[in-house]
């Protein structure tokens, strides 16, 4: 074992968030949490500079026994899988700090240390090798989050995230089950590579299938246990909208690739339909829920539901295509949903409202903010040039092979896409001026920058150059298909 | 014949976005920024005029840039179908960017430096389709079009502007995030690639004739700038735009790049053999000889002369569409060459609209009687294309129509015969009285005497038109590369 990079990227944030906590002034705690989170994003880079495209196999493995007894081990390691979104979680790690910078006024402490916390336990999550591991990484999550909602939300900020709790909660019990059933069939191990060896019987894999299913359909989130999403969000503050939307709607589509997938083939392969036809389900349904909104952030949130359903569909194509589709997609939505969510926060923080029709003719007096804001509402509707575009050509080519009536419904989803997307944007941006009249909106300063440059870079690379994070994925992708079809490459 | 490696298709389209780039640095010094677009047009022209020569003997340019997916590239091919589009497209940027400067500083209108930049940028899209290598490619510059003309047609920014800019927009974007979308990723499915292949990339493919049958309609109906009825609404909206801003839809760019990519479509995606097996190409010929004839119909009913000449446009552009899908070589010519004959034709029609609003603030055709003893070079040069419209010799028209009549004899097709027949008698009826009521008819009330000819305006043009007439007497250039892309 060299390096220890991988717990240095996890324990990172974690000794940051320790840190503030001596801290006196709210600055002090400002700067530290970006030090420390874009520290954490050069550590990520390393890695990424690091990874061996060739292999499927973990890397920068860590192995240390924890509880030899209950055969838990603290286990990580890293695959094609999950090394974009330890880079992505960084990046909208430093992002939200940047992003929270004025908009977060009391308990800036506290609210910093919760946020590098959180990031520390997401990270942690994709990084760990040991069921149990996971399981308390996945856990633990909930309790930054809940506070970052409930303490610095909205007004509506206790009920929002008391249901976000209760949902999450309750898959997550479903999950527990799940991962005991594995650990007794396993022969009491948590070593995810040892259990993903298994050759469960069908039926153990259905039940544990279902069990997963509902925790992570939760986390995604799938109709119809979407409802705590827009709660969530419209009450969130920015940095917690960005991180929910950017990194934990990640973690139900990564509990599908890193679980349901290589653990249940064969059960992955028979609810396959029903997985199909439920992701059909959420790409229109959040579409059309997202065309009826004037609230700008639960536009968002109920595009993300029908942007995750490319996802998920992308993934239970169970192909080539299907599957590479959808996890850049996931990388994809992060970065432009958390762009999305930042402008929403930045438009928020100078007006006050998030009516649409309190909107109009923003052009006029912030232009930077609005083109910016074009390329990002563009990257969202997937135009072609734009990192969405790839993603969803691959995710809807692989669709049309697995379902021609799946592959239509989705393409009914994009048609959405456009028509709230393009329609918030001129109502917002365009138009006889409204807000300009009646505030004073000043336009994005310096630091807003800092924070929305990286993400527009990205749209723009993964939409015109998607090679090199397509050859991250692509030896585990291929992998993870011999194991699901038991055949190389499977089709 | 190798293609010859160059980096001059990359530099056509960098030039007009550089050219953009530079009128918006240059927006508080006017004279300085609109001399911007005359230069780089000229400097446009001059690099895809320096590729003809290896076009015209059978070669193409290429510039690969990066791999996009497997199977796809961002990639540039200069063939001869490209180098069609190419050509009208940059040479008329020249006199566009000239008679823009004349009507914008004529009538004082605002944001001009948006206005010029993102003209530009139109350009280098529409450029960057003509060279596309591939369907990946040309999708991106077709919707990078769509959105730089989306500020320019709602320029005026008016009750008006954002009503007619919304439906131009509700019609592009839907269209190509709906059924083109589908298109693709069936496609890419299919094929596994998005190349452009001679002869038919999805030729051989192993795909029910079903399927293959739905993937063209929805590329037919995906590319809604080709304008095929019902895809037709967002032309005659987009009317609200300044002048200068329908010609360039109407003639050098964006409709341009509609049938461009349905001919691509045809030719190279499908290819000929496969739209004839499939029996796609007799139907979308009646599709199409419908969309002839009712835009006619609708253009005899307008009385706003702009609106008369969109749906002019809407029924001409039906005319490429018609020559290529009868699928015989010289009605393929017919259709590749009315890519040019319109283009020259409807841009001055559109400039002498513009010249005849500049000088006298006139919309309708009724009021314009007697208007072209006031303006007699531009109604002479709108009675110039209007006879190239009908399809009269010497002109352009008239050689386009020579070839697709001629066509669709050679595939058998009578009907379509008739068609065209019928439709220059239309064409006859909705523009020859246009040049009558302003020649002959009494002037309800004198003008005055501001009412003349505005000299930027004027001279683009007059120089339209005799493009229009001498590319009726000397169509070489023109047919040797429309068969050049047929062969």
């Amino acid at each position: 074992m060299g390096f220890p990079l991988l717990s240095l990227i996890i324990f990172t944030p974690a000794a940051g968030a320790a840190v503030l906590m001596f801290l006196r002034s709210d600055d002090a705690a400002r700067w530290t949490a970006l030090v420390v989170t874009v520290l954490d994003l050069a550590l990520s880079i390393v890695l990424l500079a690091g990874f061996d495209t060739t292999t499927h196999e973990m890397q920068f493995t860590e192995r240390v026994p924890w509880v030899p007894a209950l055969g838990i081990t603290y286990a990580l390691g890293v695959d094609g899988i999950s090394a974009l979104f330890v880079f992505l979680t960084a990046l909208l790690g430093a992002v939200s700090v940047l992003a929270s910078w004025v908009a977060i006024e009391r308990k800036v402490k506290a609210f910093m240390a919760s946020l590098l916390a959180m990031q520390a336990l997401m990270l942690g999550v994709f990084l760990s090798l040991d069921l149990f591991l996971f399981y308390v990484f996945w856990e633990a999550m909930l309790i930054p989050m809940y506070l970052i909602i409930g303490v610095w939300g909205g007004e509506g900020r206790v009920y929002a995230a008391f249901k976000f709790f209760l949902y999450t909660l309750a898959g997550s019990l479903l999950f527990l089950v799940g991962v005991i059933t594995l650990y007794f069939h396993g022969g009491e191990t948590f070593d995810i590579l040892a259990l993903m060896a298994l050759d469960l019987p069908f039926q153990v894999q259905s039940w544990l299938f279902f069990a997963f299913l509902i925790a992570f359909a939760v986390k995604v989130p799938m109709v119809p246990v979407h409802t705590w999403l827009p709660d969530a969000h419209v009450q969130a503050p920015t940095a917690g909208s960005i991180i929910l939307a950017g990194v934990l709607l990640k973690m139900g589509a990564y509990g599908f690739l890193r679980f349901s997938l290589p653990m249940l083939p064969e059960a992955s392969v028979y609810f396959s339909p029903l997985m199909l036809a439920l992701s059909a389900l959420a790409i229109v349904y959040g579409g059309l829920l997202a065309l009826a909104q004037d609230d700008l952030k639960k536009l968002v949130a109920y595009s993300s539901i029908s942007h995750m359903g490319f996802v998920t569909m992308g993934i239970f194509a169970l192909n080539l295509r299907g599957l590479e589709g959808g996890i850049l997609q996931m990388f994809n939505h992060g970065v432009t949903t958390g762009a999305l969510f930042l402008f929403v926060g930045l438009i928020y923080e100078r007006t006050h409202t998030r009516s649409i029709a309190d909107y109009g003719g923003l052009m006029k007096v912030a232009p930077v903010y609005t083109v910016f804001l074009a390329l990002f509402t563009l990257s969202s509707m997937a135009l072609p040039g734009t990192n969405s575009f790839v993603g969803e050509l691959l995710v809807l080519s692989g669709g049309f092979a697995a379902n021609l009536a799946v592959g239509a419904a989705a393409v009914l989803g994009a048609t959405l896409g456009a028509a709230y997307l393009l329609g918030m944007y001129r109502r917002v941006a365009l138009g006889p001026p409204s807000v300009g009249a009646r505030f004073k909106v000043r336009d994005v300063n310096a630091r807003e920058m800092v924070a929305i440059l990286p993400l527009a870079v990205f749209v723009l690379w993964v939409g015109l150059y998607p090679k090199p994070f397509l050859a991250i994925i692509d030896a585990s992708v291929n992998h993870l298909l011999t194991e699901v079809h038991g055949t190389e490459g499977g089709q | 014949m190798e293609p010859v490696i160059s980096i001059r298709p990359l530099l056509a389209v960098a030039i007009a976005g550089l050219a953009a780039l530079s009128v918006l640095l240059l927006n508080k010094r006017e004279k300085l920024r609109d001399l911007v677009s005359p230069l780089a047009a000229v400097a446009m022209f001059a690099i895809v005029a320096s590729m003809a020569p290896t076009v015209l003997a059978g070669g193409t340019v290429e510039l690969r840039l990066f791999e996009i997916l497997p199977g796809i590239d961002f990639a540039f091919r200069v063939d001869a179908l490209g180098m069609v589009f190419a050509t009208v497209s940059s040479l008329l940027w020249i006199v566009a960017a000239v008679y823009s400067i004349g009507y914008m500083r004529h009538l004082h209108e605002h944001a001009q430096t948006r206005f010029f930049a993102c003209f530009a940028l139109s350009l280098a899209a529409a450029v960057g389709g003509a060279f596309a290598a591939n369907l990946f490619t040309l999708v991106i510059f077709y919707e990078v079009l769509s959105l730089v003309t989306y500020p320019l047609v709602y320029h005026h920014e008016d009750e008006e502007g954002w009503n007619g800019s919304r439906k131009y927009l509700v019609y592009l974007m839907g269209a190509s995030k709906s059924v083109l979308l589908a298109a693709l990723a069936l496609t890419y499915a299919i094929a596994g690639s998005l190349d452009f292949v001679p002869g038919g990339l999805l030729a051989g493919a192993n795909a029910p004739a079903a399927l293959l049958t739905v993937v063209y309609f929805c590329y037919l109906f995906g590319f809604a700038k080709a304008a095929v009825m019902p895809m037709h609404a967002w032309l005659p909206a987009a009317m609200v735009a300044p002048t200068p801003v329908s010609a360039l839809l109407h003639a050098v760019a964006v409709v341009k790049m509609g049938v461009f990519c349905v001919l691509r479509v045809v030719f190279h995606v499908f290819g000929a053999g496969l739209v004839g097996g499939l029996g796609l190409g007799i139907a979308t010929a009646y599709l199409v000889s419908f969309t002839i004839l009712m835009a006619s119909v609708y253009a005899l009913t307008r009385d706003d002369l702009k609106a008369r000449l969109a749906y002019s446009t809407v029924s001409q552009l039906s005319y490429v569409v018609l020559g290529a899908v009868l699928l015989s070589p010289v009605a393929m010519v017919g259709g590749i060459i009315h890519i040019a004959a319109h283009a020259f034709s409807k841009i001055t029609l559109f400039f002498c609209a513009g010249s005849i609003y500049c000088a006298s603030g006139k919309r309708n055709i009724s009021d314009m009687a007697g208007i072209g003893r006031r303006l007699p070079w531009t109604m002479g040069a709108f009675f110039v294309a209007s006879l190239s419209m009908i399809g009269v010799p010497p002109t352009a028209g008239f050689v386009s129509k020579w070839y697709l009549t001629l066509g669709s004899v050679e595939a058998g097709e009578m009907a379509f015969l008739i068609v065209l027949l019928a439709s220059s008698v239309l064409n006859a009826a909705y523009f020859l009285p246009v040049s009558y009521v302003a020649f002959f008819g009494a002037e309800a009330r004198e003008s005055p005497a501001a009412v003349r000819e505005i000299p930027l305006v004027t001279i683009p043009l007059v120089a339209t038109a005799i493009l229009s007439v001498l590319m009726g007497v000397f169509p070489g250039y023109f047919l040797a590369l429309a068969e050049g892309a047929v062969r």
